[in-house]
């Protein structure tokens, strides 16, 4: 039997895929190499019971994986740190049948305009090789309206000044916003900044067959009890219901098979450590900007340029301890943001110019509070006063933190590639991320961050802190060089030039006529949003060219 | 769909793991009659290590009079059912979904989740060392939680509960690596869900205000958005 489709990766890539391609007709089989805790294993059509508010189990414990036994990954700054100087956990989105999308706090921001042309609004950057996507935002706005509405996404239109046009509203009015949300958006408005209810995935009505959120706060890094996160749970649980669709989890795939200019297939590993091969008329690869480039080098597909560009996004994190109760544990994690970093000023063009670099972008501010107590336990010193320093609770209850997700460039020196000695479980080279924040990163955190602080002090903060993600914009706390951001973007990078780009503009590798990426890896750059919303409706773009299908309006 | 060909990656076959000890099996027994928050049984650990180990909590997070210690909260206990996790069935290292029943719905928790063979092996080799078994060591070698344990409670004397603070403290900070490994885990157990075997009857979060687990109950939108 050969499928229509084999699908790699069940995340919001693969799982937006597979929703688009079982409605129209195909054929197809989800391979994914994490456990399934979000579908019942009985029947793929419900959702399962397993998660719940249990800090251990999804922080401490790995239960979205991947185990860093298991899927080690490996990092080094540049060529001079040596083969690597970390094994373990980077970049860790869950591998679990629906990939990040269930840890994830759901906010989903569409791009603007000038996001699929950075290199024709603002020019090149020493060192970094930015460029325009093969699209425009007009070419993905009927896609974002499609997977805003299968997903399911809560919003208020017109509430961001700067937000690209829409052809309708946001499926769902926005949530309960948090109390010290309340507070940093009056501050950030008295100081000129423009915040908003953020885009978000988490119902705040009963949508789709699922509950509204009923705000337990255990949002970030923890999947939903009750299914009221726009995960892939609703894409997957269609799927399933068309008939049309098998999911194997615990399944790794380890070649793509191919035939001159075709994918024959796939070889892969089930849950009884034996490889086999399958047959797929198309071969769709959602592993996400870091297994993708591992699967295609692994397979020797793509060419020179798998695994470069890849991009993070650079965080710059501004805490404030506040004199009050925030009750930042409740609620979703992150109610509002802001843009406004993203939008070149007087003063960004000053940082720029003084930084000797021709412009800089930040990216999304998160406004956000909270902290599990594990968590925060663990951050304070032990020994006397280790109780009372809980009991006053200045990271849970007292905290109000931006985070913002800045842009960083595209490199050629970023990149994901085999590490040369660390192997996973089943033998396979490990994916080796090389990393380092460029100058443009720098020079926007260290602009950008005393900006947030002083809505921080304005909002009444007693104390307050920067730092970022990787370190080094700010002396101090945060010197680790490994980013912390889940946002994996990059390392197959879209275009029309097979010379300087990886992908056509609908995912296919330009080498094979029917190999499709559909996840992050494809963006050219990363702007300064979250990329899930974008992946997803570049996933259904792609997906629905296969299939011949428009956009479901 | 079907098997084309088939071989056995090597390091991904059945893997046979070191039987339990032979006696956690009467010492489960002997636990499992005992409700933990009142009459802690050890079962991976000597009694004099789980004493040494109740000792070293109190010293990481001691009471004070507003808060209970790491040791009466039950700190040990989590990482004596950590250490042995393996002598239970499923093994005690993720617990059930979706709720625990404190806020409204059913008591789940202690519905703990079956392991796949890999997560088994993952798990085993973590607190047990990898012991040269081939399947555990495709990295190298692994010292495992259990091992780490024996040693960095040893190393801290079995006078250790008798010493004074400040000789408790100069002898914690003499071996920092086991220092960074039991903090961790004192932490986990005085403020993690119950079910892990810490946290008795919830008393570390009740000492600091923490609601814990909320669903099915979860939070109003007053309770998020107002003072």
């Amino acid at each position: 039997m050969t499928v229509d489709a084999v699908i790699i990766g069940s995340g919001p890539g693969g799982s937006t895929a597979a929703d688009v391609l079982t409605r129209a007709g195909w054929t197809v089989v989800i391979i994914e190499k994490g456990r399934n805790h979000l579908l019942d294993a009985r029947d793929m059509t419900k959702p399962a019971s397993d998660y719940s508010n249990d800090e251990i189990k999804f922080t401490n414990r790995h239960f979205l994986g991947p185990d860093p036994f298991l899927e080690p990954r490996t990092f080094r700054r540049g060529h001079d740190d040596g083969d690597h100087t970390h094994v373990g956990e980077v970049n860790s989105i869950p591998s679990t049948v629906g990939g990040g999308g269930t840890h994830a706090d759901g906010k989903t921001p569409r791009f603007r305009e000038v996001d699929f042309g950075m290199l024709s609004t603002f020019g090149p950057q020493p060192e970094a090789e930015v460029a325009d996507w093969p699209l425009t935002y007009d070419d993905l706005e009927p896609w974002y309206a499609m997977v805003e509405r299968a997903v399911g996404v809560a919003g208020t239109a017109g509430a961001n000044p700067f937000a690209a046009p829409r052809s309708g509203p946001f499926p769902m009015p926005s949530g309960a916003p948090m109390y010290g949300a309340t507070l940093s958006t009056a501050a950030a408005e008295k100081l000129g900044f423009h915040p908003y209810a953020a885009p978000t995935a988490a119902n705040s009505v009963p949508y789709d067959g699922r509950p509204a959120c009923n705000n337990c706060g255990f949002c970030a890094f923890l999947g939903c009890p009750i299914h009221a996160k726009g995960d892939p749970v609703a894409l997957l649980t269609r799927t399933m219901a068309t008939g049309r669709a098998e999911l194997w989890p615990e399944t790794f795939v380890s070649r793509i098979r191919t035939e001159g200019r075709r994918a024959t297939g796939v070889d892969y590993i089930g849950p009884d450590g034996i490889e086999r091969s399958m047959d797929a008329r198309h071969v769709i690869v959602a592993g996400g900007a870091i297994e993708t480039p591992r699967l295609l080098l692994l397979s020797r597909l793509g060419g020179a340029l798998v695994g470069r560009y890849l991009m993070v996004h650079y965080q710059t994190i501004v805490v404030g301890v506040m004199p009050f109760d925030v009750h930042g544990d409740r609620g979703r994690a992150v109610t509002h943001v802001h843009d406004d970093a993203m939008i070149p000023d007087d003063l960004s063009r000053a940082a720029a110019r003084e930084a000797g670099l021709p412009w800089l972008r930040g990216g999304m501010v998160e406004h956000g509070g909270g902290g599990m107590p594990v968590s925060e336990a663990k951050i304070y010193p032990w020994g006397a006063g280790h109780g009372a320093t809980m009991r006053d609770s200045r990271m849970r209850r007292h905290l109000w933190a931006f985070i913002m997700q800045g842009e960083d460039l595209p490199y050629r020196t970023n990149t994901v590639d085999l590490d040369p000695t660390v192997r996973d479980v089943r033998g396979f080279p490990s994916p080796r991320i090389t990393y380092r924040g460029g100058r443009h990163e720098l020079a926007a955190s260290a602009h950008h961050g005393p900006r947030l602080e002083a809505v921080l002090k304005e909002m009444g903060a007693v104390w307050t802190l920067r730092t970022s993600s990787p370190g080094g914009s700010f002396e101090g706390i945060r010197r680790r060089m490994i980013p912390e951001s889940r946002h994996v973007i990059g390392t197959a990078r879209m275009g029309v030039d097979p010379a300087t780009s990886v992908v056509d503009p609908y995912g296919r590798l330009h080498d094979l006529d029917n190999v499709v990426i559909a996840d992050s890896s494809v963006f050219p750059t990363a702007s300064g949003y979250g990329p899930t919303l974008t992946l997803v409706a570049l996933a259904a773009r792609a997906a629905g060219a296969l299939a011949g299908t428009a956009p479901e309006l | 769909m079907l098997p084309q060909t088939g071989r056995w990656v090597h390091l991904h076959a059945p893997v046979e793991h070191p039987t339990d000890r032979a006696d956690d099996g009467a010492r489960r027994a002997e636990r499992d009659s005992h409700p933990w928050y009142r009459d802690p049984v050890p079962i991976w650990l000597t009694e004099a290590e789980y004493n040494t180990l109740r000792a070293v909590c109190d010293a990481l997070i001691p009471p004070d009079g507003d808060s209970p210690g790491a040791g009466e909260a039950g700190s040990a206990d989590y990482i004596d059912t950590l250490l042995g996790a393996f002598s239970f069935d499923p093994p005690r290292i993720w617990a059930g979904g979706p709720t625990s029943g404190r806020a409204g719905g059913e008591a789940c928790f202690g519905d703990f989740h079956h392991l796949s063979a890999l997560d088994e092996l993952a798990w085993r080799t973590r607190i047990e060392g990898s012991q040269g078994l081939a399947a555990r060591e495709f990295n190298g070698p692994v010292t495992g939680y259990q091992q780490r344990y024996h040693e960095g409670l040893g190393r801290l004397g079995e006078d250790f509960p008798q010493a004074a603070p400040d000789e408790r403290v100069v002898r914690l900070k003499a071996d920092p690596e086991f220092l960074e490994l039991v903090f961790g885990h004192v932490c986990e157990g005085m403020y993690g869900a119950p079910e892990y075997g810490g946290n008795h009857d919830t008393i570390g979060w009740r000492a600091i205000g923490f609601a814990g687990d909320v669903q099915p109950r979860g939070w109003t939108d007053q309770e998020v958005s107002a003072p």
